[in-house]
């Protein structure tokens, strides 16, 4: 479980680092959503790797936190991926307006490289 | 008033939401309220820096508790004399950046208004926060409003700076969220003073990653305070961003060094056990760098508005290494800096759109290249037609104000940026404190202390130079037209750093009260935690 948790994370932040130094603003865009699902798994498994424990409290009772995992990971990924989709869908708007303005898809404004 | 501490939060995001379904044709109405909801916020930040200076001068942090829960479990927001501070720089800065705007630049993008509040909100609760993650969330909320703010007047400059400007912060926004996750993972806790309060039992096998965590975080900081080298992103940005819009982004990079104050003082303290002043060292290399790669780029640029973004990176450079040298006097003079250096940048930014309103682009690179080659036979000629003519009123405004920038970010007696400066000086100069201990000064120390001077005097010559180009060997340009309401913010943020200086002995006090509650963050643990640390 650890070591293909940490593979995948380690591929998609790999690959999303590379597609970020490209010239391109789609690689660009696509590698910064790769390293965005590399760093929300990263967050996961800072809450260790509890399989089948629920995160909330049965209502009433006091509860061993011991059989229960850690909601707070949780909470944090679920905001972090909304909060990556909307900048997101952001950046892909001023994507769309630099190719309208500069005529090319180059991350500088530049006419494709000769 | 115990609501006052969340008002900051609240109010910009009523009025900014409250704009959002007005039409787009009632600018009046929105800029009415944006003014007005400015306005209430200086007010509010003024009585929470009266209420965390009062108690005799003790100080007193107020903890807001959302929902009433522990702060070791729900959300806190902590109002101390820092966070204060701060709070009031950015409504100065909103207030004057706003006003500006009400005469042609509100007109030149939709939303404005409403983009302008949410980036006071990111900003007020960037500095209001108590806990990491909500750190992380207000500044995304700064981020997304300023990238609107960032393409405001749109234009293929903004647009290509701005790609790269949203770029660059989401992939600093990653690295937050990776230190965020490892201090947690760690340290079990995002509350900064409950954090603060476990650092120091953290076993040494998790030590290292608690280290690295801390430092990832740091570095989505100090990209945020264009720290070299990686501040490459913020003169090319702030140059072609809207003016209104650059000076409140002289705050926004000010978040960066906010958050590296609080934390590192507050995490890496003498209570940290092994991990004392972990990172200092860089902070303080980082700094002086960051100085002089800023001293640098203020010599060679030739355009005013890179000038500006060049001296947010000697203010951003200075700010980091005052902090790195982590004595109490230095930092005192620091915080000093920041509200002059803030309010001094804001200045600039608005003044040089004045001063350049009617300029053709490119002209300086003209000037600079004709001095540089020699073309005295036209020289000769104009030199007849300039004399005898009276510099209008509006050049002679536009001059003065241009000169109290300067002084201001030179530090240059007699205005605000001399008095922090020499307050910093002295504290290098005398790290046991005036006139007592042993004066010891280390290697690092003369090094930031020929940085500080020596950037001043770079400061002075590229502002000598812009204002001689731009303002007095100007032949044949016509005089800008400048309306009351756009030269009175200009004239505004110069008065504070006016009103800093002859009420230098109070303001200086509330700095180094700071500085000391920042040392010493025992106090603010106990109100946040609410039980002995």
């Amino acid at each position: 479980m650890e070591l293909i948790l940490a593979l995948a994370i380690g591929v998609l932040g790999g690959s999303g680092v590379w597609l970020l130094m490209r010239p391109r603003t789609f690689q660009v865009i696509i590698g910064l959503s790769l390293l965005s699902y590399a760093v929300n798994l990263f967050i996961f498994s800072m809450g260790r790797f509890p399989v089948g424990r629920p995160p909330v409290l049965e209502p009433g009772t006091m509860g061993d936190p011991a059989v229960f995992a850690d909601p707070l990971p949780q909470a944090l990924v679920l905001t972090a991926i909304v909060i990556g989709f909307a900048t997101t869908a952001l950046f892909l708007v001023v994507m769309m307006a630099a190719r309208g303005l500069t005529g090319g898809d180059h991350v500088d404004g530049r006419a494709r490289d000769r | 008033m115990q609501h006052l501490a969340i008002l900051p939060i609240l109010l910009p995001l009523l009025a900014g939401a409250a704009m959002i379904p007005l039409e787009e044709k009632r600018s009046r109405l929105r800029a009415t309220i944006g003014i007005g909801s400015t306005l209430l916020l200086l007010a509010i930040a003024i009585s929470l820096a009266v209420q965390a200076h009062a108690d005799g001068g003790a100080g007193v942090v107020t903890v807001y508790r959302l929902g009433d829960w522990p702060a070791s479990f729900g959300i806190v927001l902590v109002a101390d004399r820092l966070a204060a501070l701060m709070l009031l720089v950015t409504a100065l800065l909103g207030l004057a950046a706003l006003v500006f705007s009400l005469t042609r630049w509100q007109r030149m993008g939709v939303h404005f208004h409403a983009l302008f509040q949410f980036q006071l909100m990111g900003l007020n609760g960037a500095f209001l926060t108590g806990d990491l993650f909500n750190l992380f969330v207000f500044f995304e909320v700064l981020l997304a409003a300023s990238y609107g703010l960032a393409l405001h007047g749109s234009g293929v400059a903004r647009v290509k700076a701005g790609l790269h400007y949203i770029a660059i912060n989401l992939a600093a926004s990653l690295l937050f969220l990776i230190g965020v996750s490892m201090i947690y993972g760690v340290a079990g806790t995002l509350n900064m003073a409950d954090l603060a309060e476990r650092i120091a039992a953290v076993p040494a096998e998790n030590r290292s990653i608690l280290e690295a965590g801390a430092a990832i975080l740091g570095m989505a900081f100090l990209v945020k305070a264009a720290m070299w080298p990686v501040g490459f992103w913020l003169a090319p940005t702030y140059s072609v961003v809207s003016p209104p819009a650059a000076a409140i982004f002289s705050m926004m990079s000010k978040v960066g060094i906010y958050a590296v104050m609080r934390l590192w003082l507050l995490l890496f303290g003498a209570e940290a056990g092994i991990s004392e002043g972990f990172g200092g060292d860089w902070l303080l290399a980082g700094g002086i760098v960051t100085i002089a790669f800023g001293a640098v780029s203020v010599l060679a640029t030739q355009d005013l508005a890179r000038l500006a973004g060049a001296s947010v990176l000697i203010s951003s450079g200075t700010l980091l290494a005052a902090v790195g040298a982590g004595q109490l006097p230095v930092t005192g003079g620091a915080l000093f800096y920041l509200a002059s250096s803030a309010l001094g940048i804001g200045a600039l930014f608005l003044l040089i759109e004045l001063i350049e309103r009617e300029r053709d682009v490119g002209a300086d690179v003209l000037a600079v290249t004709l001095e540089a080659f020699g073309d005295g036979e036209d020289d000769d000629d104009q030199l007849d037609d300039e004399i005898g003519v009276a510099i209008p009123a509006t050049m002679a405004v536009l001059g003065l104000c241009f000169l109290c920038c300067a002084l201001v970010l030179a530090g240059l007696p007699p205005l605000s940026g001399f008095i922090a400066k020499f307050a910093m000086l002295t504290g290098i100069l005398n790290p046991a404190g005036l006139g007592e201990g042993p004066v010891e000064v280390s290697t690092a120390g003369w090094a930031l202390l020929a940085a500080l001077v020596l950037s001043g005097f770079a400061t002075v010559l590229a502002m000598t130079r812009a204002g001689i180009r731009s303002l007095w060997a100007t032949t044949g340009r016509t005089v800008p037209r400048v309306g009351i309401i756009e030269i009175a913010p200009v004239i505004l943020l110069l008065a504070t750093c006016l009103a800093m200086t002859a009420a230098a002995g109070p303001v200086m006090r509330y700095m180094q009260a700071t500085a000391a509650e920042l040392h010493a963050p025992q106090g603010y643990m106990m109100q946040v935690i609410g039980r002995a640390p």
